[in-house]
């Protein structure tokens, strides 16, 4: 098969962001795009989502990080960035050499902070935001935004209002129905639903009796989490109309082929990334190699085809 | 010089002292672009647990034979799944990763604690023919073994022990002022638990010697993408211990 006709099985648009895959990266496991540019051809993702990225710099939490669980791990970074400021003068310019969508992972303190990044954000080399607004390791913002239907609603007005570029809202499953926050930014205006994100857990040495992480909880991701992302993605598929970009857990295409059945238009890859730094490149290869198998021609024609009810 | 990924044959798994481990693994492209002070990530297991990779200090080279190796202690669930792989089995290995040392001096001395004993071997073999002295320390005798490794190399080998069952009894950090008081050293690399670290870099900086230290921190990407591994820099920057360091200058971090 010609190499066009490969991409072209993949090609995804979503919410108007072009994309040659639907493989993209999830925030805070592919740092700013760069790290990963000896292992993985950049441009061949589709879409690289960079590191939560807030007004002003921070530092992130203090103590032990992360912390290994059967098939996951904790991590509670506390959104380490060097700022917006930063990121415009320095990372976006580092990725302009690339052909790939830089999508800008937002968090803020407030509503007011949310719209005023993304204001800054709207520039060349920006093809769309992803509100944040279910990280479970920081006090303020973060998940305050997103265990909450008018909070959530307000965070999205307010990104719409500042910004022309599509908006995608990170949900959290740290809620009693994500059913409902969807519905909520989904009216609230957003272009599309990114989900999930970690599960908030803990973990406890049992020779120290302390907790492994600084922060004390963390959140879970990793294969261990990948059910529970599915059934979210498979619900709340069937409750909105917006594009929905499947995480929790992917490891390989056979993952991927999952969240997309279940209805995701694309799917992103995080803590993979930490185990096989080419697990972007090889789940897309073998989301092609699934579609030829199956005698599909374009990836389109999985999405949310699981069938429930039939025999 | 780029960071790769390769799928390593294991030449040797040599058990060397009481849970502490050699592994030698044949990748001649690894070896001839690794420097001290820089180490490996290794997967240890093909399935979900443990899920993350671990990264180990690169302990020595062989160019010629094509060889990286590196010596580690078994302590958890990730380094006993390594400890059981056996020559002809194929290791998934990331680097060579980190900043090594700088290797600018005439007459160094190194200073390593437990483990932080590994990567000073192969800066040792590096090093060489300058004349070099070490102090190292452990908790007694038992954890000495190094003795045997670095008498090949140095000039000089100085030991404390917690329980004063070989060389001097107590820490490194009692013993360098008096060594420093000689004058004779133009740097310190120092590798070890991060409060001996901080002490030695204080007591460099009393002496007004340049002090190399390399961290060691829990970390997931080994790449500078998912930021376990920083720390608070002098700067008021965060450094990033698996991209900036793991080697940094002592008044870069403390």
């Amino acid at each position: 098969m010609a190499e066009d006709s490969c991409l072209n099985m993949l090609s995804v648009d979503l919410a108007g962001i072009k994309m040659k895959t639907p493989v993209m990266t999830a925030s805070g496991t592919f740092g700013f795009g760069m790290e990963y540019s000896d292992f993985v051809d950049i441009n061949k993702i589709g879409a690289v989502v960079v590191k939560g990225t807030t007004l002003t710099p921070r530092s992130g939490n203090s103590g032990v990080r992360i912390a290994e669980t059967p098939a996951g791990m904790l991590n509670s970074i506390g959104l380490e960035n060097p700022g917006v400021e930063e990121f415009l003068n320095h990372t976006l310019p580092s990725l302009a050499d690339y052909d790939v969508p830089v999508i800008v992972n937002i968090a803020g303190n407030t509503v007011e902070e949310y719209g005023e990044l993304a204001k800054r954000l709207e520039v060349k080399g920006v093809a769309a935001l992803e509100l944040n607004i279910s990280c479970p390791n920081v006090k303020q913002g973060g998940i305050a935004f997103g265990t909450n239907c008018d909070s959530a609603a307000s965070v999205v007005k307010m990104v719409k209002n500042n910004t022309s570029l599509p908006v995608i809202v990170k949900l959290s499953p740290n809620v009693t129905d994500i059913v409902e926050m969807a519905k909520a930014v989904e009216a609230a205006g957003a272009d599309a639903i990114a989900m999930i994100n970690t599960l908030l857990g803990m973990a406890i040495n049992i020779h120290t009796w302390q907790p492994v992480l600084g922060n004390v909880v963390g959140g879970l991701s990793g294969p261990a989490v990948k059910p529970v992302a599915v059934r979210m993605v498979w619900q709340v598929a069937n409750a909105v109309k917006l594009p929905i970009i499947g995480m929790g857990g992917i490891m390989t295409a056979e993952d991927a082929v999952e969240f997309i059945l279940a209805g995701a238009t694309a799917v992103a890859v995080g803590t993979a990334n930490f185990v096989n730094p080419y697990a972007t490149m090889e789940i897309a290869d073998g989301i092609k190699d699934y579609l030829a198998k199956k005698g599909l021609s374009h990836v389109s024609q999985l999405v949310g085809q699981v069938k429930v009810g039939e025999k | 010089m780029s960071k790769m990924l390769v799928q390593a044959p294991i030449v040797e798994q040599e058990m060397i002292a009481n849970q502490v481990n050699k592994l030698t693994i044949y990748a001649p492209e690894l070896a001839n672009q690794a420097a001290p002070g820089q180490f490996i990530h290794l997967r240890v297991a093909d399935g979900y647990y443990p899920l993350l990779r671990r990264p180990l200090s690169i302990s020595s080279v062989d160019k010629q034979l094509g060889t990286v190796s590196t010596i580690y202690r078994i302590i958890g669930q990730g380094t006993a799944r390594l400890a059981t792989l056996k020559q002809d089995d194929i290791i998934d290995c990331m680097g060579p990763l980190g900043k090594g040392f700088n290797l600018e001096c005439k007459t160094p001395l190194l200073v390593g604690g437990g483990m932080g004993l590994a990567p000073l071997v192969f800066l040792a073999q590096r090093l060489c023919p300058r004349p070099i002295e070490i102090l190292m320390g452990g908790r007694s005798e038992q954890e000495m073994f190094w003795t045997s490794i670095y008498n090949q190399i140095c000039k000089e080998v100085h030991i404390t022990t917690d329980d004063g069952s070989v060389g001097q009894r107590g820490f490194t950090v009692d013993v360098l002022p008096a060594l420093l008081e000689s004058g004779i050293y133009d740097m310190i690399y120092a590798c070890g638990p991060r409060p001996m670290l901080e002490r030695i870099a204080m007591i460099a900086k009393t002496f007004a010697i340049p002090c190399q230290v390399s961290l060691e921190e829990h970390m997931a990407c080994g790449v500078g993408a998912c930021l376990s591994c920083t720390c608070a820099g002098k700067d008021n920057k965060r450094k990033k211990v698996c991209t900036d360091g793991p080697v940094f200058w002592a008044g870069e971090v403390f």
